[in-house]
């Protein structure tokens, strides 16, 4: 996939698949160490050690409905030809977390991509998810939760045209301000 | 700028508006799977997501879906109108997405070029 927005809208799809009603998404900049960090983690079902293992085999899926699972292994060649590594965590009945890592200025790393688009569908396509979004760039941090908004709106759903509007204005707006106003490394 | 205090606004408007509502909410529902997402699944939605605040069309849910096992016919949106039955569009895109909210979505007329299954 050519952006990193899309590994991540497909790594929060996996939680939701095994039945996550909590999922924190994590995007970790960090120039000094040159590293950028997709973390997810959720409240799913989990992985048995030897699921674990192999779920970075194309070959093996969870689905009955066709029988290759390619998304982990994208995710996983994409972070070794960038100098990085993908990490999984689970623990039955407990969750999973995955942790893509990145080297920062690698040339060959795919850009973050649509961010804006990838958070605005997982918060209104999935309103009743507990889930967070932090992004973090060198220390500074914007953070935005699906049940701090609903809180707000109470009645109003995030499907309402204005908050449609609003939603995708205020996500671009804290992403600028979280390189300093500067422009994005996709402008 | 937009800030979580316009949202607090937005709430206190909706609360005093007399409520107009379509009949029963209408579901929207893409795939999203790794197929469906590889085949442009984000940008059909955020497409959809648009529709929905130019059109001010009240009442629509919209849900995301895993791989239902027809990759090949991704990016695939289901348009669910209470009573009647659900219908399945293949290989959307986001120029088509207009036809589907404005003909069937708005105005309950099936786009039939488009469609890859019915489920009663």
């Amino acid at each position: 996939m050519r952006e990193l927005a899309l590994h991540i809208l497909d790594l929060v799809q996996n939680s939701l698949e095994a039945g996550a009603s909590h999922v924190l998404l994590a995007i970790i900049e960090d120039s000094s160490a040159d590293t950028l960090t997709i973390r997810v983690s959720d409240n799913g079902r989990g992985m048995d050690d030897a699921t674990r293992r192999r779920v970075l085999d194309p070959f093996v899926t969870t689905r009955k409905t066709r029988r290759v699972g390619l998304g982990l292994p994208l995710i996983d060649m994409s972070t070794r030809q960038c100098g990085g590594y993908l990490r999984i965590d689970s623990k039955v009945g407990e969750g999973t977390e995955v942790e893509a890592v990145y080297r920062h200025s690698h040339l060959d790393r795919p850009p973050l991509g649509d961010l804006v688009a990838t958070v605005k569908t997982l918060i209104v396509a999935n309103p009743e998810l507990d889930f967070v979004y932090r992004h973090e760039v060198d220390g500074t941090a914007f953070t935005v939760a699906t049940g701090e908004l609903t809180s707000i709106l109470g009645e109003m759903p995030l499907t309402h045209p204005d908050v449609l509007a609003w939603l995708g204005e205020y996500l671009a707006a804290e992403e600028v301000k979280l390189y300093g106003g500067a422009k994005h490394e996709n402008d | 700028m937009k800030t979580i205090e316009d949202l607090k606004r937005m709430r206190e408007q909706y609360q005093e508006q007399t409520k107009v509502r379509h009949a029963g909410g209408i579901q929207i529902i893409v795939g999203m799977g790794t197929c469906g997402i590889a085949a442009g699944a984000r940008e059909v939605m955020a497409a959809i997501l648009d529709e929905i605040a130019k059109r001010k069309l009240q009442d629509i849910t919209v849900r995301q879906t895993g791989c239902i096992g027809m990759c090949e016919q991704e990016v695939l949106v289901d348009i669910v109108r209470p009573g009647e039955p659900r219908i399945t569009y293949g290989k959307v895109t986001p120029a088509a997405v207009a036809k589907i909210v404005g003909e069937h979505v708005v105005n309950g007329r099936i786009v039939e070029d488009l469609v890859v299954g019915k489920i009663s």
